[in-house]
């Protein structure tokens, strides 16, 4: 199909795209005006039942933690696909660029930019670690830490280079943090059958609203989540640096 | 207000629909393909939206009074932006190896390979 036919098809589909969307938007409540009778029962509800402050976490890891379970096998589904995807090929070999040209010696960092990963890297954690901790009293949790925390490692690529961080680069940690993670979640909502409930109610003692410790499986669930997401977040970046730094086709196919 | 807090929904949507179709670059497509998505987290936190609402977030009250927004379609925003993070990065692993095998991103250029 040429550019100017399937732009043509396009304003066609489009334009009955547009008119459909506009008469369903239409449909709904004007902006602003109100709010669910689940979405007020539940804000209502949340803080007094579960002893929570941040009514979306009691809602993510609680109220509908069913589906945060899948959300976390989605992530670790993509995970393994794009280390599938992106594994060296046969024709493609794993070298470093010093492999290249063993005589020439890749410069250190200056001193500046070294001090500011360090740093930077260091508060990155204490940032991560304050988010999945504080996620049942103010917005933040397991799937906003993972990420902070897994951007702290390549803080530490953009301050060294790429060979420091995969010689300390924990490979296995990661993926083993990634692994527990997920089935870690599995584990907590079998501990509400174990005690006679349902798979996944909040059978841990529920705690004092506001204290750090409340909420009863929340902290616990978001705990899990942080370290499957920081992990698979690590493991993914891995990836794609390692397509540009170490792996090297050997003779490329066209 | 409503019509321009859902127009925007629409036309994000269907901005991102023309990216992909005119789209000349596999990594572009990709950035397309997420403002598409965008159009969904707005529009989830539009609906839970209430004039004047304060985040569902229920410390220090008397600081914030009046009433709280939908708290569950920002759980759903978060579920979104997650599964969007890990649409984007299958994509981009498959541009990466698109560009290896064929030497090329551009979506047309790959039929004419084929061919």
């Amino acid at each position: 199909m040429s550019r100017r036919a399937r732009l043509a098809l396009f304003a066609a589909a489009a334009a009955a795209l547009a008119v459909t969307l506009g008469v369903g938007l239409a449909g709904l409540p004007s902006f602003g005006s109100q709010l669910t009778s689940y979405a007020r029962m539940l804000n209502d509800l949340a803080p007094r039942q579960r002893h929570v402050t941040d009514v979306v976490s009691a809602i993510t890891f609680d109220y509908r933690g069913i589906d945060t379970l899948f959300e976390e096998f989605i992530l670790l589904a993509a995970v393994a696909g794009i280390s599938v995807l992106l594994r060296p090929f046969s024709d493609e070999a794993r070298e470093l660029p010093e492999d290249k040209a063993p005589d020439r010696r890749i410069p250190p960092p200056s001193p500046a930019v070294w001090l500011l990963a360090v740093v930077l890297s260091s508060l990155l954690v204490l940032v991560g670690l304050e988010t999945v901790t504080h996620g049942v009293l103010t917005p933040g949790g397991g799937f906003q830490a993972g990420v902070i925390l897994a951007s702290a490692l390549y803080v530490v690529y953009l301050g060294t280079n790429y060979r420091t961080v995969e010689r300390y680069q924990p490979d296995a940690l990661l993926e083993a943090s990634d692994g527990v993670g997920a089935f870690g979640y599995v584990f907590i909502g079998l501990l509400g059958l174990l005690a006679g409930g349902v798979f996944l109610s909040n059978v841990v003692g529920l705690g004092v609203t506001g204290n750090l410790i409340a909420g009863g499986t929340i902290p616990l669930l978001n705990l899990t989540v942080g370290l499957e997401v920081a992990g698979g977040f690590a493991i993914l970046a891995s990836e794609f640096l390692d397509q540009t730094a170490v792996i090297s086709t050997r003779s490329r196919r066209r | 207000m409503s019509v321009l807090a859902y127009g925007v929904v629409a036309w994000l949507f269907l901005v991102g629909i023309y990216g992909v179709v005119t789209s000349r670059n596999l990594v572009h497509m990709v950035v397309c393909v997420s403002v598409a998505e965008s159009a969904t987290d707005v529009l989830l936190l539009e609906i839970g939206y209430r004039t004047g609402g304060h985040a569902p977030v229920f410390v220090s009250l008397p600081a914030h009074p009046g009433p709280a927004v939908d708290a569950v379609m920002q759980a759903l925003a978060l579920t979104d932006v997650v599964v969007g993070a890990t649409v984007t990065a299958l994509l981009l692993a498959l541009a990466v190896q698109v560009h290896k095998r064929a030497g090329t991103l551009d979506p047309d250029e790959l039929r004419a390979t084929r061919e």
